[in-house]
Order: C-alpha cells, then structure tokens, then sequence
C-alpha cells in the first residue's frame, strides 16, 4: 500500500492551485452570478494541458495517471466548482468514452482536437422521463441505410450549446430495453440538432446546461460509437469515470469552502477572540477535516484502481457518496461558522454550498450509489 | 541559441526566522519558490525558445539539494535542463561567494549566448550576484532590464531607472538582470510536468568545480553580518491642516520646530 503522492502528483497539484488562485478565483463569483461559461480561463486551461490529461500522448493527450488528473479537477473546484466539472465533463463523459469505444478513425478524427481543448465535450443520455431509470430512453436512431435519423431530446445536458463533440445515447430497438440503446457522436452545427435554452441552476452556473433537441437530425454511419445495442454500456462505464471527476469537484469545494473559513475564523472575533479560540467550532472543524481527508483516501483508491485498468464501478460509487456528502456537511458548516456573512454573495461559501448540492445528485444521485454498493454488497444471492 | 537562466529559490513568506549565530536566513520549515525576478529571467529565455524551439535553455542555482525541486518546476515551465551546485562548503556564502560558484557553474557548462537573472532575490535584496558574475566571467551587462528585442547577435533592451528607462544596446554574449515588468511568466503545463519529472538535475559539488575555501562558503566571504534585526515601523504620519496656506505653513513651521529640525 502506498500512501504518498508521487513527485509528479505534487507538481500538478501545485500548477493548478496556482493557476485557478490567479486566473480562476477572480471570476468565479462573476460566472456565477452572470451564469456565463468560463470560455477565456478554459481556454488557458487547455493549452496548460489540463483537458485531456489521462489520456495517452498518442492521441493528444498528456498521459498523466487518475489520480493526476482527479487532483486537478479538485484544486479548480476548490477555487470554482463550475471550473471543475467543465473539465471533468469534457474529459470523462466525451473524450473517455470515444478513446475506450471508438474506432481508430473515431479516434484519430476527434481525440486530437478534444484533448488540446481545441474543441468540448459533452455528453447526452438524461430525458425529461429518464433520469436515473436511463433505460426510459424515448431519443430514437433510424438506420436509414446510408445515415442514421436521430429524433428526439435531452434535458439537464452539461456544455449544451457550448461543446462542440456530443456523445449521445438513443434508443435504437425499443424493445430490447437497455440493450436497444446505442451510442453516437453528433457534432454541433448538424442540421436538425440545436441546443435551444439553457437551465437557470441553484449552483455550478458558470458550467451552462442545456436542452438538445434533433429534428430529424442525420448523422453519418460512422459516428455509431461502439456496437449497435452496446449504449448502455457506454453511458454506464463512462458515468463511472464521471463520478470520480464528480468526487473530485465535491473535494474540491469542500476543501475550498474549508479553507475560507479556516482564514475566516482566525480574522473574525467576537466576544475579545478570535472564532478559532471557541473550542466547540474549533472542534467540529477538526471534524471536517477528518471528514474531507477520509473521502480523499477513498477518492483516490478508486482512481488508483482506475489507472491500473481495474473496474472500480464500486469504489468509483462510494468515493463520490463519501465526497458529495462531505461536501455538503463542510460547505453548510462553513457558511454557519461565517454566520450572516456566509448568507451573502460578498464570501464564497455561499456560492460554494449551492455548487456542493449538484455533487449529490447529477452522474447518478447518492440514491444511485447506495444501489450499485448495495448490490455489491448482496451480489450472489444466497 | 544557448542561454542561461540563473534562479534562487527563496522562502515563499516574510516571516522568516533568522539564525542568530550565523547571521542567515533559516530555511527549514519555510515553504521555498523560485525567486518571483527569476521568473521573470526564465520567461524571458522562454519567449527566446517559442521563438526558436532549437534555443537551449539551461537553469542554473546554488543551492541545497531540494533546490532540485525548483529546477524541476523551471522544467516544468519550459527550460530544457537543470544544473545545481549543491555543497555543504557552499553554505553560508556572501554575493561575492556565490557569484564565485555561479561564475565556475557557468563555465562548467560550456557554450552560452546570454546569460539572464533576476534583478535581486526577495530574501536578501541585495541585486548584487547578477553583476559579480558578468564582471567574473568578463561579459557586458545589463541590469533592470524592462524589456527586450534582439536581432542577430545584438541585443536591444529598455533598462529602467527610477524616472522612466534608457534604451541600450549589447552584443552576445552578455550578461541581463529582469525585473518584472519585463513580463508575465508563464504556469508549469502538465507534459512539462511530465517531462521535469523524468529529468536527470546536474549535481555538482565544490571540488567538481574546483572551488576551495577561499572562493566559497561562509570563511570565505568578506560580508559579515554584524546583525539582522526588522526595522522599527515609523509611526504614522500626521496631515497638516488649516483653512489658508498661511495657517498651514505654520502649523507646518511649529512641527518642525518641536522636533528641532529647524
């Protein structure tokens, strides 16, 4: 068992503090506010290397390990939730799936552009009546012979209207259920496909959802990804990527709300002391601490586990119940322990407590991960 | 082009402790960065090689062994190779010993066209280690640069005074100073990451450069600290106030006074 970062680990971690303290911090309330997508910071993120990090350099990627990555995710969170799952997005829910499932042409024709940060990612498999029974899929895909006619829509879709690369489960045989779903790439601009509004959200509002509607959208045979019926597969071994990124962005703001109120408590007196001198806040910040360093551990076991190419659906699932909790329990604690000021918008914690929410319900809700840990738990029958 | 960045790694905070034996900064326990004008030195160089990728970029310190990890984030940002001169014989040298080390660094590493630093180095200020190398190694220098164009092998570069700058201009090989108006210095990326982590740091100690005590170290230098103590703060000052520039001088006249200044 080896529990210290190596040299490369730590070298990232404090590339990327470095830069969303500089470039990221600055904005984050503006993005929130405004609800505008962080396309200039994005941008530099991409050319530092930080959208395609886990992937082999190969294709255009950086070849970092999953824990490199999950730690660059955390440090943008930390600073600016939105930031974090942007990337986690882009890296896991896209760029994943086409380097696990795609054809070499597939590969080389969208990987490339994807991991430069050239061109973003998305990912479509939500729909107005299929949330987490993803199997209600009413999205269809024709085969029409010499194209494929997708009709249909998806709701709730991170980078709507904004990525330039979607990965987009619709039903291909109703019948089947699940195994009549498949995956394709739809790229924006194809005619029949528009991204029409954008979700007005409690948190996360720098990172724009939206509806993607396709009207008779055609798309060439080429861009079925994987096997015909295999969708499901796709969306599910993606999500399990997803939900370390979506760990990583509950880390991230929980240690960030954490340490605004470290700061906050040391500065802040009443009474003739500073808040840091009342031993019952003082207490439960030790608490939190505990709290946010065991998630860790768990986070980057799973991750661990990913880079040396095991299936870690389960612990990919108890890694992101533990973080988004943690995020939830810190970030409420952080705004009370900033009193009426973490009830304004002039301290982050206010914003980083609507931006913890999302991290227990979106790439599958706390429900879900209690189902796939609990299934394991009683896998076998008797 | 062959250039080299020499940079320090300083401690990242104003609360330094200071020994009270020998007079030196404790490093222990104190986070370490590159000196904020180096960076300034190396991005600098770095412009050189987005320029012309054949520009070779090797960044130079003395320093204690985790000054490696500094030169590795100088990798990390783009420079090609790290060199350290890491000795205990080298501790506790003065501008004079160090520009002695840095001066038989240099030559150790052969081939260069320019030399850059930073101005000074935020823990001790002095602005001095830039100049005894280029007069060590007998090259032109230019110090407080602000900004820089180069044709060819002539150099054209602003160095600013305290009321504006003048325009000078220098042959290769020579010897330049940064301040950080010269520019912003870019991040660590992530394949630079990569890449400064599988890099070999050139360690070499004092008998490797052929240095004894009577160039190096604390024996050898002529600067002694008598004391390091933080200065007391002034007080506030006070705003001379009245109705007319008449009552004003005068009240300004009776402080004056008081204090027998005049």
């Amino acid at each position: 068992m080896n529990f210290s970062q190596t040299k490369e680990q730590d070298m990232i971690r404090k590339m990327v503090r470095q830069f969303a303290e500089t470039e990221v911090k600055p904005i984050a309330s503006i993005i929130d506010e405004k609800a505008e997508y962080p396309y200039d910071t994005i941008a530099k993120a991409a050319k530092l290397g930080l959208m395609g990090m886990p992937f082999p350099a190969e294709y255009g990627g950086s070849g970092t390990d999953y824990i490199s990555y999950i730690i660059a995710v955390e440090e943008l969170s930390r600073v600016c939730g939105s930031h974090g799952v942007i990337v986690q997005t882009h890296c896991a829910l896209c760029s994943w799936p086409i380097f696990t499932y795609g054809t070499e042409e597939q590969k080389r024709k969208y990987l490339p552009d994807l991991l430069s940060g050239k061109k973003l990612g998305a990912f479509g498999l939500t729909e107005p009546n299929a949330g987490t029974d993803a199997a209600g899929q009413q999205t269809k895909a024709v085969d029409k012979g010499d194209h494929w006619l997708i009709n249909g829509s998806k709701i709730f879709i991170s980078g709507g209207g904004i990525a330039d690369v979607y990965v987009v489960m619709a039903m291909t045989d109703k019948s089947k259920g699940t195994k009549g779903i498949s995956a394709f790439i739809i790229e924006k601009g194809t005619p029949g496909f528009t991204a029409p509004s954008h979700e007005n959200k409690m948190g996360i509002r720098g990172s724009i959802a939206s509806e993607l509607v396709f009207e008779d959208c055609k798309i060439p045979k080429e861009n079925l990804l994987g096997e015909i019926g295999k969708g499901f597969k796709v969306a599910m071994t993606s999500l399990d990527v997803g939900r370390l990124g979506i760990a990583a962005q509950a880390l991230g703001i929980a240690q960030g709300a954490f340490d605004e109120t470290v700061t906050y408590m040391k500065s802040r007196k009443q009474f003739g002391k500073s808040l840091d001198k009342f031993q019952a806040l003082a207490f439960e910040m030790a608490n939190m601490r505990t709290r946010i360093d065991m998630s860790r551990l768990m986070l980057y076991k799973a991750c661990d586990l990913r880079t040396k190419g095991i299936s870690s659906s389960v612990e990919a699932a108890q890694a992101k119940l533990a973080c988004s909790e943690t995020a939830m329990y810190v970030t409420t604690k952080a705004v009370q322990f900033h009193g009426g000021y973490g009830y304004i918008k002039d301290y982050p914690v206010e914003r980083m407590m609507r931006d913890a929410k999302i991290t227990e319900i979106y790439e599958g809700t706390s429900e879900v991960m209690k189902m796939v840990i609990s299934g394991d738990i009683f896998k076998g029958g008797k | 082009m062959k250039i080299i960045v020499c940079v320090k790694q300083v401690p990242d905070t104003n609360e330094v402790k200071i020994d009270s034996v020998k007079n030196t900064l404790i490093r222990d326990g104190v986070p370490s960065i590159l000196n904020p004008d180096d960076a300034n030195a190396l991005e600098q160089a770095l412009r050189l090689k987005d320029g012309d990728p054949d520009t070779h970029i090797t960044v130079l310190t003395m320093g204690p062994p985790q000054a490696q990890e500094m030169l590795r984030e100088c990798i990390a940002m783009g420079a090609d190779e790290g060199v350290l001169l890491s000795d205990r014989a080298l501790g506790g040298s003065d501008t004079w010993a160090t520009s002695n080390a840095l001066a038989a660094g240099v030559k150790k590493i052969g081939e260069y066209d320019i030399i850059f630093a930073g101005r000074q180095a935020i823990d001790g200020d002095t602005a001095q280690v830039g100049p005894q190398l280029a007069e060590k190694l007998k090259l032109a220098q230019i110090t407080y640069i602000q900004d820089f164009k180069i044709e060819g092998n002539q150099v054209t570069v602003q160095r600013a005074l305290e009321n504006g700058y003048e325009v000078v201009r220098v042959n290769t090989p020579c010897m330049l100073t940064a301040i950080k108006e010269l520019n912003n210095p870019r991040y660590m990326s992530v394949p630079g990451i990569l890449k400064a982590c599988k890099s070999e740091i050139k360690v070499y100690n004092a008998a490797d450069l052929g240095l004894d005590k009577t160039l190096v170290g604390l024996d050898a230098s002529p600067t002694n600290v008598y004391r390091s103590f933080t200065p007391r703060p002034k007080g506030k000052g006070i705003t001379v106030e009245g109705d007319t520039p008449k009552e004003v001088v005068k009240e300004l006249y009776n402080h004056l006074r008081e204090k027998n200044i005049i």
